[in-house]
This record gives C-alpha cells, structure tokens and sequence, in this order.
C-alpha cells in the first residue's frame, strides 16, 4: 500500500453517487476478518452494489459496465470520481483498504467525510477534493468519453481535466504531502517523537 | 474567549507539526475487535510495545450474538474475539470479555464504568465514539492505522476542526426524545452539514436532558457528518458519574469535580457556526430513506417529488425504490416486520424504560419480531433489577443479552432481505441491518408503539 506519489494520469471511474457511505464501500460482514491481504479487501469492494444476492455481477452498475469493468493498473481506472458525502457513516478503515485494494490510488469528490478522508490518507490513497462545478464537468467529461484522462499533480497540488484542460488547485498540508511523496506514515513520525510525548505527560 | 472544544483541544496539544497536524495526546483509547486486529499486527510488525496500556480498554461487542454468549458460532468471527483476547494479554490492555458483568457495546461501558470523564480525549476505531462527548470529553472516531498510532504513541496526528454550537431551547413535547432531537437536526443540516466541525450542544433543552439522552445526542453526531459531539459537564453529569467504578473517589471526585466545573465554552466564546432550534418545532421522528437526515415528523408524509431540488430527484427516489416507499406516501399505519430496540444509540437503561412504559399492560403485535438488547450487562442487570423484564415478558418480549445485535449485520442478528424494520440504532443505511433489509430509524417510545400495534404508529396517540 505504502507508495510515492509524484503525477498520476489515468482513466476514470466514476462512481456518481452522493453519500456513498463505507457500508456500500464494504459491508460489514467483510470486516470480521484479521487479514491484511489486498486481495481480499479489494474483492469486497463495492461488493454488494457489484453482485447480487447470488453472487451474479450487476449489469448496470459501474463497475460491471464494459467500459470501466478493467480492473485498475498503471494509468486505467486509477482514479475514481465520486459523489459528495464520500465516505460517510462508519470508521472502517477497511473501505480504504478495499479502495486501495482494488487498485484505486486517488479519489476525486466535492466532500469527503472526515474520518475516511483520513483513512485514505493514511492508506496511500490521496482524496482530492475539488469544486462541485469540476466534479460535474468531470462526470460530464466521462459520461461523453469513458477513456477520458484526468491528471493529479501532487508536487504542484493541481488536478487537470485532460480533455477540457480545466484546472483546479486542491489543499493538503505540507506535512502529508511530504509523507505521500516519500512513501512515509504518521506511525514513524510519531515514534521519533516520544521525548516530546513524555515531555508533556510531566507537564 | 474560547470554547469549551478549544480548551479540550489546547490542554492536549504535544505539537504542532510545521505545516501540518496537531500531535494530540490522548487519554482514553478504546479497542473493540473489529477495527483491531490489523492494529496490532503494526506493532508486532515493527517490534513496538503498546506505549501506555494503562490508558487502553478493550471488548468485544460488534461479533457477540444476543441470543447466548457461551460460543460464537461464525469462525470467522469467533477469530475475531478471540483474537482481541489474545491481542490484550500480549500487550498487557485490560480487556472485559464477552458474557462477564463488565461486557457490553464499548460506548455504553465506557461512561457507565465512569472511564469517559470530562475533559478527557478519548478516541477509538468506532465512528459512533462522539458518544462520549456527552459527558464533556472530546471524542472521535478514527480509522484503524490511528489506532496503531494511539497504541504505539498515545497521540495521534489530527488537523484542528472547526467549531460549531447548536442551541437547542424550550421544552420538549410529551414523547419526543434526544433521539428526536438528533433526526431532527439531521433532517434540517443534511448528513454532512456538521462534516469538518466538533460541535457543541447547548441551551436549555440540553440542560434538562438525562445523561442517557445526553449520550444518545452525541452518539448520533457523526450521523451529522461531525468530528465529534460535547456537551459542557454540569450537576447531570457529575450525579451519573459518582461512584462509578472508574470514577475519581474520595479527596480526587471533590478535586475533579473543581477542575470539570471549568471546563464549558467562555461567556464571549466565538463559534466558526452557530444554530439555534426550538424544542416545541420537534415532533416524534422516524426515516424513510438510506440516510438518516431522510427523516420526518411520524404526522408527516415522505415530500412529494416536486419538491425536492432537481439535483437530488434521483438520489431520493433510489432511496425510496430500496426502501419500497412513494413519494407523498404516510408512513404512519405502514405495517412493519422487526423492531430492535438497542445500540450505542438507544441500549441504555432509559431507553428500557421508554419502551416499557408504552408496552405496559399490552402484547406484542403478531406480526412482528422484536429485538430487545440491552447495551451492556450493567444495563440488563439494572434492567432485572427495576422488574422491567418482567413487563417486558408479561407484553410478549424477551429480553436478549448485551450485544451490537442488530444495528449492523455482524452477528446473528440480521434482518433478512425485504423485511421492514423499524429500529432505535443509528443507521438506515441500505443492506446496513443485513442485506436487502429496510431500515426507519425512530426513538424507543415510537419503536415500541410498532412493537405493539404492528405498524408505524405515533406513540403520542397511545399515551
């Protein structure tokens, strides 16, 4: 999971739905497990709006569509637009592990819930979050074009419409930006700061 | 002039990182066995202790079943349990196991074992952790790689959120609750319209609600999209809290009580947002969409499409086509299958005795499955303890065991596909109760009024 970020441009999959809470992202009966295996979270992603009660794939549901049913690989489907609202509801860091399971390295939306928009942050997963102008024009873009390309500079903290060449700068702080780019998580930095940690608990 | 979540948040600070986060140190850190098992497998990996395990509880609630608690039939999530068993006594945590007195759902043990104390940070790997913000501590829901954070620093890395109050004032009408209030709010502000904020519940209706309906509140404020709910600590809260088993006693309450009477939000505190609403506008509630804001007033019909912003039309029919409801529809007389009292929302003493105050002297509905679960073993103890089973009985109901049960679909607990339940947990989201299951959320008065009629009813009209 643990990787560097630098411009990532790829296909879509737009997942156009508001409120997509992390129990359609992951329903709870996939959380009982003690893996770490990203198979096994990916396989469940999405899994209940994928396949039906018997195990049958969704015709038309996205990611069963022709044209995005691809599974993600360099430069295809390594993105994904989604509604407002994305990831509401439950902690389950399993929802981003499911997303970076699957291949996923950055989820585009106007809102994020905090708790996961955290989550994937700290899964290797960037959540940019953009206008809801952009967001539209970006489900236009793809509606219009499934191969339609989006580009996500994180050195430069811009995404870019490909095809319509529209631009938009997004926010990260220094700090996560810095780990993203150099495939480092909070847990080491944490750790080389315990004189600090002790400090305080003598205050 | 700051607010009482500032002089939580300030007392706390370890660092601040250099164009990032806040260190925060944490006091509390809460473990249930669904969100940590990859939590420690990070610790073994890098060869690290749990840093403070004196500030670190442990349970299981999500996996336990409600009907018996000897075996956990499901291998998968008997490993699970066991797992956290084992994770605890490798790392030296205290752990209450499943079926003892000191059991129960963590967000019900928590402040009923007075472990959640005002002004304390309190966090664990569970969104519905704003509950302990009831009693004036600031606590969050955080993701699994936080917990392994939490576990190998006793800090966490978080970037300071906004704040907002929500005043609610006046008085409550005869059978609305706390968990009314909180529909209520969601229906008005959306399911993210508090994302990004910790808010803070203030004003006379909040001052006279019972710690029980305090928790309840705050509980539901991640449904608000919040970071976290807090409610400033006064003489409710201090009553709840004496003598609890975990509670400050002696010299150190009379101390603790001092420092806790200061924490509230200072007279000329500015707020990044501020609401107000009146307690007489909030009427008994109930859902009929996949969210919980998809809520209105039990007298009220699901909106017409027409009224509904064009954007949204096709969400909101979705919602209705799963939930196999019509736009303009009454709810009220709707017959339902299965009706679950319990959860970090509505699992609490009150909420048994709300429920058993309408079934009093009359008898389950035929059609309906009802599920009873307290939300700790103290609760099902004080339960016994006040004769409430025995009404519960006499009405037809059966009291189950300390369980999540069925907010979530984790355990045995399911509500199958197609089946309407109408339930006092915290989400109607769609397949949340188990696949294909269709949710309304609604208080414990109005549950039980389904619970004996058999349909949707207004609990007002059998009070």
């Amino acid at each position: 999971m643990k990787q560097k970020f630098d411009i990532i441009q790829s296909t879509c999959l737009p997942v156009a739905i508001d409120n997509c809470n992390t129990d359609l992202i992951i329903p709870a009966r996939y959380l009982a497990s003690t893996t770490r295996d990203p198979k096994f979270f990916g396989d469940a992603f999405m899994h209940d709006l994928r396949y039906d009660a018997d195990g049958n794939p969704v015709a038309d549901f996205v990611l069963n569509q022709p044209d995005f049913s691809e599974a993600p690989s360099q430069g295809v489907h390594e993105i994904i637009v989604g509604g407002a609202n994305w990831g509401s509801g439950s902690s389950r860091e399993h929802a981003a592990w499911a997303i970076a399971g699957y291949g996923v390295r950055v989820v585009i939306s106007s809102s994020f819930a905090d708790i996961h928009r955290n989550n994937l942050l700290n899964c290797f997963v960037l959540p940019v979050i953009v206008s809801k102008e952009f967001q539209t024009e970006l489900f236009d873009t793809i509606a219009k074009n499934p191969k339609a390309e989006v580009k996500v500079d994180v050195p430069n903290q811009v995404v870019t419409n490909v095809t319509t060449g529209n631009s938009e700068h997004f926010d990260i702080n220094g700090y996560k930006k810095y780990c993203l780019m150099n495939a480092l998580d909070d847990i080491d930095f944490l750790l080389e700061n315990t004189g600090k940690i002790e400090a305080y608990e003598q205050k | 002039m700051n607010t009482l979540f500032d002089k939580i948040w300030d007392s706390h600070v370890v660092q601040i990182v250099k164009d990032g986060p806040t260190q925060l140190y944490i006091d509390r850190l809460y473990c249930h066995e669904v969100t940590s098992p990859q939590a420690f497998d990070t610790l073994r990996d890098k060869g690290l202790k749990v840093f403070r395990p004196d500030h670190v509880y442990a349970m299981p609630d999500h996996n336990t079943p409600s009907d018996q608690q000897e075996v956990i039939n499901d291998p998968v999530g008997r490993k699970q349990v066991d797992t956290l068993k084992q994770n605890c006594e490798e790392f030296g945590i205290k752990h209450f196991a499943m079926g003892t007195l000191d059991n129960g759902i963590i967000h019900v043990v928590g402040p009923e074992k007075g472990l959640s104390l005002p002004g304390m940070t309190i966090v664990c790997g569970d969104s519905h952790t704003s509950t302990h913000g009831a009693v004036g501590a600031l606590a969050m829901g955080i993701g699994t790689s936080e917990v392994a954070q939490v576990l190998a620093s006793q800090t966490i890395l978080q970037s300071k959120p906004k704040s907002m109050r929500i005043n609610i004032e006046g008085e409550l009408q005869p059978g609305v609750t706390a968990k009314d209030i909180a529909l209520y709010i969601m229906a008005q502000m959306t399911t993210s319209g508090a994302t990004g904020y910790v808010v803070e519940y203030a004003g006379s209706t909040i001052r006279n609600l019972s710690m029980e309906g305090r928790l309840t509140l705050s509980n539901l404020s991640i449904e608000m999209g919040s970071r976290a709910g807090i409610i400033a600590p006064d003489e409710v809260t201090f009553e709840y809290l004496k003598e609890r088993e975990y509670a400050p006693k002696g010299a150190e309450w009379d101390k603790a009580v001092a420092f806790w009477k200061t924490l509230k939000s200072d007279e000329d505190a500015v707020f990044d947002m501020e609401v107000t609403y009146r307690a007489e506008d909030i009427a008994p509630r109930i859902t009929y969409g996949t969210n919980p804001g998809a809520g209105v007033a039990i007298d009220e019909c699901i909106p017409e499409l027409s009224t509904i912003p064009e954007a949204e039309q096709a969400g909101f029919m979705a919602q209705l086509k799963y939930m196999q409801f019509n736009p303009g529809e009454k709810l009220e007389g709707h017959p339902v299958d299965y009706v679950f009292l319990g959860a970090c929302t509505n699992g609490r003493i009150e909420d048994f005795r709300a429920f058993a105050s309408v079934v009093k002297g009359k008898k389950k509905a035929e059609n309906v499955v009802a599920w009873l679960v307290p939300g700790s073993w103290l609760v099902r103890k004080q339960i016994i303890e006040e004769g409430i089973d025995k009404i519960l009985e006499e009405a037809g109901f059966e009291l189950r065991l300390p369980s999540c049960s069925a907010c979530l679909a984790m355990n045995p607990d399911k509500v199958p596909a197609g089946k309407l339940s109408i339930s006092t947990s915290n989400r109607n989201f769609v397949g949340r109760q188990g696949p294909g299951a269709r949710t309304v959320l609604a208080s414990p008065l109005t549950v039980a009024a389904a619970a004996v009629t058999g349909v949707i009813t207004d609990v007002r009209k059998l009070m």
